[in-house]
């Protein structure tokens, strides 16, 4: 009897323990996790590291140089993102020999993951990015440019969900008004559309339908004017679910992200590397599933 | 008993939907920074490598020289025109001049360029398409614009204003008197005529409002090129031997 009694409280603590490994597994796996983005924008074909007398950035930069570090994150971070707020095109004899393909083909080798797409990426027209897309083992990603009646139609996504260790981040991304900054023989029948609404209707499909742990825009807007030009200080403000803006456009070196607060009161985290390669933006963002949502987050900037 | 189990594991179940409804992983901290890539990276070797031949290419075709020139000028050499002002703006005319005639059937009467344009010194020695590269870094292409009589009036008064020596091509001279005042205008050696519009050749940078030169703007008619002010540059080089060039009576004060 009273090794009837042993057995069956080991079958009950089992019962507990698989019933526990099933909540872990429907909650994806252990309760913290750690996700790191990396990205850059506006590297403008600076491929090479700036030369040793350059007045403003000497030694600075390089694509060798930035992959090893790259590198040496994603080994100390498996559940890594890697990308580039647009630009990547023109700016050295790079892009002018080749129209784009070294530049798409090594961020291919550096394993990015997304890119937006800036204005300068339609330099060599519409076409020229086209051309260059085979070369891309990464998304393009674009969220307010209408190419339907475009070469690039079916090229661009909307946007992307990423699943990193059972996370899942979705990214979408916003590009500068065209008209005025582009030749229209260059963008052909791009349609820009309103960053704000699209950014709104996007980032509610993504928190609410798809249930993203974590949403990013990837955005070409440029960081703030004195206008009242759409930036990514205004898409802070007066959207609701994005977490993090990677910027561009205005080649803008921060000393560090910048927080901001959206229409719900919620932080909003911004970020901008300058231009040229010579910097890669590190955010880390910090998982726990036994947090409440009413806790506060920790932001070290 | 059997009732018992049934309702641990729907008490379970129900901890399992309630943790992940209500928890669902959630962000409890955020770090940021930015790292600057230096020199203390090696960088990757496959990467250098695979760059390599593609910059050797690049280097070999920039460095190949094109034409000579026998001293060097710099665009703070001269007042009210300058010897590499006067070399870039008569080179526009002679590259464009033919592209546009082609096209429309007309000429140009004249360019106008900026002076801030002008992005580095052209060395003494060999040219080649690097040196077109430092002139003219940017992407800038050359337009020729349909102007009234009046929007000349108003380029010349903007000169005379601002008394930069913006490029101006050997067709067009701008003499003021001792006091800052205009003296004379010529374009192709005559006065300016009311009833006629002139042709002027500028870059797309200018005739979208750079450096408020305003009287590009509402252009009677705009005709793009779609010639690089860069590659009629290194289309000059490679068609002459040597580059002759010099500050002339173009547009200077009495």
């Amino acid at each position: 009897m009273k090794r009837r009694q042993f057995l069956n409280s080991t079958i009950a603590s089992t019962a507990f323990i698989s019933a526990g490994g099933l909540s872990l597994t429907a909650c994806n796996g252990t309760p913290k996790k750690h996700l790191t983005i990396l990205h850059t924008n506006d590297v403008h074909s600076h491929i090479d590291p700036f030369p040793a007398n350059h007045a403003r950035n000497p030694n600075a930069g390089g694509v060798a140089r930035r992959a090893q570090l790259i590198e040496s994150i994603r080994k100390e971070n498996p559940n890594m993102l890697l990308f580039d707020a647009g630009d990547i095109f023109q700016g050295t004899p790079y892009f002018n020999f080749y129209g784009g393909e070294i530049e798409f083909k090594l961020m291919s080798m550096l394993k990015y993951d997304a890119a937006t797409i800036g204005n300068h990426d339609f330099d060599n027209g519409i076409e020229g990015l086209f051309t260059q897309l085979p070369h891309a083992k990464f998304n393009l990603i674009n969220s307010n440019y209408d190419f339907k009646n475009t070469i690039m139609d079916g090229n661009v996504d909307r946007y992307k969900i990423y699943v990193k260790n059972g996370l899942k981040i979705g990214v979408f991304g916003l590009g500068i008004e065209l008209d005025g900054l582009v030749s229209k023989k260059l963008y052909k029948e791009t349609v820009y559309l309103d960053p704000i609404n699209i950014a709104q209707d996007i980032t509610k499909e993504l928190k609410e339908s798809e249930n993203c742990d974590l949403v990013i825009c990837l955005s070409h807007l440029g960081y703030q004017y004195n206008s009242d030009k759409v930036s990514d200080i205004t898409l802070a403000r007066n959207t609701e679910n994005i977490d993090l803006i990677i910027g561009g456009h205005t080649h803008t070196f921060m000393d560090k992200p910048v927080v901001e607060t959206n229409r719900k009161g919620k932080k909003v985290l911004i970020n901008q590397v300058g231009c040229y390669g010579i910097y890669l933006g590190r955010i880390d963002f910090y998982f726990d599933a036994n947090k409440k949502s009413s806790e506060g987050i920790s932001i070290d900037v | 008993m059997r009732i018992k189990t049934t309702h641990f594991v729907t008490f379970i179940t129900m901890l399992v939907f309630l943790s992940c409804k209500e928890n669902s992983t959630k962000v409890y901290k955020i770090s940021g920074k930015e790292i600057k890539i230096t020199d203390s990276l090696q960088g990757i070797d496959s990467l250098k490598n695979f760059i390599t031949p593609y910059r050797t290419h690049i280097e070999e075709v920039l460095d190949e020289p094109l034409a000579f020139s026998t001293t060097s000028l710099s665009k703070d050499q001269g007042e009210l025109n300058t010897a590499i002002g006067n070399l870039m703006a008569d080179i526009t005319y002679e590259q464009s001049n033919p592209v546009f005639h082609k096209r429309t059937g007309k000429n140009i009467d004249f360019v106008l360029l900026n002076h801030g344009g002008i992005r580095a010194s052209l060395p003494k020695g060999n040219i080649s398409r690097r040196t077109a590269y430092q002139l003219m870094p940017f992407e800038n292409k050359i337009l020729v614009l349909e102007l009234s009589s009046e929007k000349i009036e108003e380029l010349i008064e903007y000169l005379v204003t601002n008394q930069r020596a913006h490029p101006i091509c050997k067709q067009i001279q701008i003499v003021l008197n001792k006091d800052n005042s205009l003296n004379s205008v010529t374009i192709n050696g005559e006065s300016i005529d009311k009833e006629q519009t002139y042709f002027v050749a500028t870059s797309d940078y200018l005739a979208s409002g750079g450096d408020k030169m305003d009287f590009f703007k509402n252009p009677i008619s705009s005709t793009d090129l779609d010639y690089l002010l860069r590659n009629e540059l290194i289309d000059y080089f490679q068609k002459v031997d040597t580059i002759r060039a010099s500050i002339d009576n173009r547009f200077y004060k009495q």
